[in-house]
Parts: C-alpha cells; structure tokens; sequence
C-alpha cells in the first residue's frame, strides 16, 4: 500500500458557495469520509481556516523569524486535505475523483515518499 | 556456423527490445532495473553471437539473460541497503519461473507508457524509448528538443511512475474506453509527427511513421476486439500509401489531386482497405474508422475526378457528429465544394468561426478563386500565410496567391 496527499485547492476571489450548496458540500464531504473509511483507504482529513490566518517560520542567521502568511504569494492555496492509503495511483485518482465531486474544487494528488505495509 | 552481422542484432533489437523490457517490469517492478538489464543482455549478445550464431529464439534468449543480470544487479544494491533493490527481490521471489503471456506484458508497458497522469509529449517519449527501443538521441532529434531536456523528461516520466504508483496493468472493461484514447491519440501523434515532416531531419521524421505503424500493428494483435484500434492501423496504411507523392523531389507540398497515383503504395492501400471492409461488417465505428473509411474512398479513385466525393461527404457528416472539431469542418466544405459547388462550400465555410486557423483561410481562398472572387482569395491566402509557421505549406500558398489572376 502507498499513501496519498488529497489536496484541496481553494482560488482567492472566486464567488463563495450559496449556503445550500455549502450543505451539500458538507454531506458530500461526510459521505465520502464514511465511505474512505469504510473501505480502509481513510487515514486523516481535515479542511482548513482561509490563507489569510497562516503565518510562516523560518530560520535567519540562527534566528527564527516568525511572519504573516501565507508562503506562497499565488492566489491558490490548499483549502483542506485528505491523507489516504491505496494500493496504487489509479486507486488513488479513484478516490479524489470522488473528493472534487464532493467539494467541488480541484484536487491535487501527491505520493507520500515511503512504502506503508498493510 | 551461420554469421551473425550487425544489422541482424539491429532487427532483433528493434523486434523484441519492447518486448523483453515488458517482460523484466513485470518480474522486477523497475522500469530502470528492466531497461538497463535488457540493454546490458543486448550487449553481450554483440560480443557472443557473431561467434556463436543467432540462438533458437533471440527474445528468449535475451529475455533470461537480462533476468540474470537484473537479479544480480537487485542483489548487489540490496546487499548496500537499496529499499528498492529489497522490495524488488522480494517480488521476483514469488514471480513463476516461465514468462507467462507475453504479449499482456507489452499491453500493460503501453497502458503505463499512456497514463492519464502523465503528459502527453512525455506519453509519446515513453512509448517510443520502452516500446519501440528508441534512443534518447533519436526521439530528442525526431522531436527537436536538445538530448539533454528528453534525457531529463523520460527520468522523470520512470520517476513518477515508480514514485505515484502508477500500476503496471490492462485497464478493466469499465475504464478501457477512457484508458485506450490517450493510446491510439499518442500512435497517431507519432505517425502524424512522422509524416507532416514539418521540420527536423527527413529521414528521423520517416522512421516515426514505420514506428507507429509497427506499434498499430501491434496493438492491433493485442487488442483485435477493438475496432478503433484497427480503424487507426488503417487510417496510417492509406494515408501512408500516399508519402511519397506528397511532395515533389524538391520537397514541395503536392495536393492529393495532382499526386502521381501510380507511385501510391499498393500493399498499403490492399491492406488497409481490407480492414476498413472488415471494420464495415462489424458496424461499431468510431472516429480512426470513419477516417479510415474516407482515406480508402480516395485509394479506390483511379484518377481525382473519379473520386465518390457524395460517399466522403456522408463519411464527414458521420464524422462531424461524432467529433465536432475545426479539422473536420473544413474537410466537409472541401468535400461539399466537390458535391454541390463552390458556392454552397463557401456558405458553409463562412459559417465557422475558426478565425486563426489557417487551413479555414486556405480553403476559402481555393474556393473564392473558384467562382472569380480573385481579389478576396488574394486576402485569404494572404491570411492563410500568415497563420502557417510550416515552411513547405507556406510556400504553397504563396505560389497559389501569386498564380491567381489579376
């Protein structure tokens, strides 16, 4: 079994959701988290507050130097995420082409490096 | 004892390189443990077999060769910690000692070599390095891209396919149809690369349409259920049939019309046009097919005058629904101009809204010519020549702007 990062990519200045389509993102979301589960492929998710509340370290001259985020000045940034296990890549895709669906944004899949034994 | 020459070793190599590298994936997992083992077993061969003659069967014989060196080689890096090597061995360990179904072995490679996940010029470098034993110098020259940037891209192409998964395996009924798209689309941008010969060296660029011949062929013979893959196989016989009339000894473009056809292929076009009759009864087409069935319409015409334009225009009509792209469009006006006059073509040129595509612009000027409009196709060929960066059909269009009456 290999691990997978889900990334979810949230676009700065898109229109918001209305609040129904957040509900049925929510239950799409949560439909999906049973169903990973389920199936053993969930490891962990979780959605995350905007960009704007990120702050970023890193060391200078021994120091470390704390700013205001984000790090990267893009107008995407990772909403939220899931961690999941799959016996390959196209088990992987299976899983996040369900989870665009679910919250309708693309996602970015990445291998985690390492094999996991299952 | 029978000598063996070079050439010899070449046509082995080109035969069974792709299929010997599927075969080492499957046992060993690695695209680069297969590819170096199959390379080193070729080797030796060089050195052994001018002495000792060609083996029973080459690919055998080349295939456990490499099998021995690979496991050498995973030994040696395993007993330096290599997790790889470890992981590897443990597989061949559990692997049956007879090849299995060999031919599986070179569909599963296309599959991967294809991937979705992957892009497409680096689909088409795969396919050309695994499948059909190209050298990284030979595919960067067939493409114009320097040695090093092609070295750099087929490194990350095996790295991603090691390091994201990306399984090693024929796609299931469900997914094939999807699956098999980006395969035959990467055979064809081959062929096509090969033949619009838009630039590079000539003689590169007529190796790319043997090579996505030989893979048609190929996929073909493993997946014979698919009348799309035979539609494409078909497609490049009859559009191959015609490569040497399509441009003169000095390298102008000849239109299909003007060319000599005497000098088409005749192997080609009977082979070709026997799958389209068999493609016919089977009655599940497909876009390569239609194709197909149009470039065969055209090697049936003795002379241009005799060609069956109603049936082309039916067969782009049928295409069109299927595929509504600019390329066909304006193949269907060429085939209308023929059917119901230049008039009606020019309606349904004028209709499309292609505004930088310079075969539209091309077209327009033909038929604007045609009915006396002189001073407009001067403009649309102009345009035309504008939108071209191909220097052998910009040339083309210049002579046919300059040959139009004042």
């Amino acid at each position: 079994m290999k691990q997978y990062l889900l990334s979810v990519y949230q676009v700065d200045g898109e229109p918001t959701l209305s609040p129904e389509a957040t509900q049925t993102m929510f239950r799409d979301v949560d439909a999906l988290n049973a169903e990973m589960q389920s199936a053993g492929a969930w490891v962990f998710a979780g959605g995350l507050h905007p960009a704007t509340t990120a702050s970023v370290l890193r060391v200078k001259d021994g120091e470390v130097l704390t700013t205001d985020g984000p790090f990267a000045e893009g107008k995407e940034h990772v909403g939220g995420f899931w961690v999941i296990q799959a016996a390959d890549l196209d088990a992987a895709l299976a899983w996040a082409s369900k989870a665009t669906r679910a919250c309708a944004a693309p996602i970015e899949v990445r291998p985690f490096d390492g094999i996991v034994e299952a | 004892m029978p000598a063996v020459s070079d050439s010899e070793i070449e046509r082995v190599f080109r035969e069974e390189y792709g299929r010997a590298v599927a075969v080492l994936v499957r046992s060993f997992g690695g695209i680069d443990t297969a590819e170096e083992a199959v390379q080193e077993a070729f080797t030796v061969a060089v050195q052994r077999w001018p002495d000792t003659g060609l083996p029973p069967s080459p690919a055998g014989w080349i295939i456990t060769t490499a099998r021995h060196r690979a496991i050498d080689r995973l030994r040696s890096d395993a007993a330096r910690e290599d997790r790889h090597a470890k992981a590897a061995l443990v597989h061949v360990g559990s692997e049956p000692s007879e090849e299995g179904p060999v031919r599986d072995d070179r569909l599963r490679l296309i599959f991967t070599c294809c991937h979705p996940a992957l892009a497409t010029d680096v689909q088409v470098a795969l396919t050309l390095r695994l499948l059909g034993g190209l050298s990284t110098v030979e595919i960067a020259r067939a493409f114009i891209v320097p040695e090093a940037t092609m070295a750099q891209r087929l490194v990350r192409a095996k790295n991603k396919i090691r390091d994201a998964g990306i399984p090693y395996r024929v796609p299931g009924e469900a997914e094939l149809p999807d699956r098999l798209r980006p395969v035959l689309a990467v055979v064809y941008l081959i062929f096509n690369e090969g033949y619009t010969a838009s630039s590079g060296e000539q003689l590169a660029r007529a190796d790319l349409c043997a090579e996505a011949i030989r893979l048609g062929r190929l996929l073909a013979e493993l997946m014979p259920d698919e009348p799309e893959v035979l539609g494409l196989l078909a497609l490049m016989l009859l559009i191959d049939s015609r490569r040497r009339t399509r441009t003169t000894s000095g390298g102008d473009l000849v239109l299909l019309a003007d060319q000599d056809r005497a000098m088409w292929d005749r192997g080609r076009i009977v082979e070709g046009q026997a799958i389209v009759r068999s493609l016919l009864r089977r009655n599940r087409p497909g876009p390569y097919q239609i194709q197909a069935a149009i470039n065969a319409v055209h090697s049936d015409a003795a002379t241009a005058s005799a060609t069956d334009w109603r049936q082309i225009l039916q067969l782009y009509d049928q295409l069109f629904a299927m595929t509504p792209t600019r390329v066909v469009a304006v193949n269907r006006a060429v085939a209308l101009a023929e059917v119901e006059g230049a008039t009606a073509a020019l309606a349904a040129v004028d209709s499309l809204d292609f505004g930088d595509y310079y075969l539209l612009h091309a077209v327009r000027a033909d038929l604007l010519s045609r009915i006396g409009r002189n001073g407009e196709a001067s403009n649309a060929y102009a345009a035309a020549i504008a939108l071209t960066s191909n220097a052998v059909e910009r040339t083309f269009l210049e002579r046919a702007r300059t040959a139009l009456p004042a």
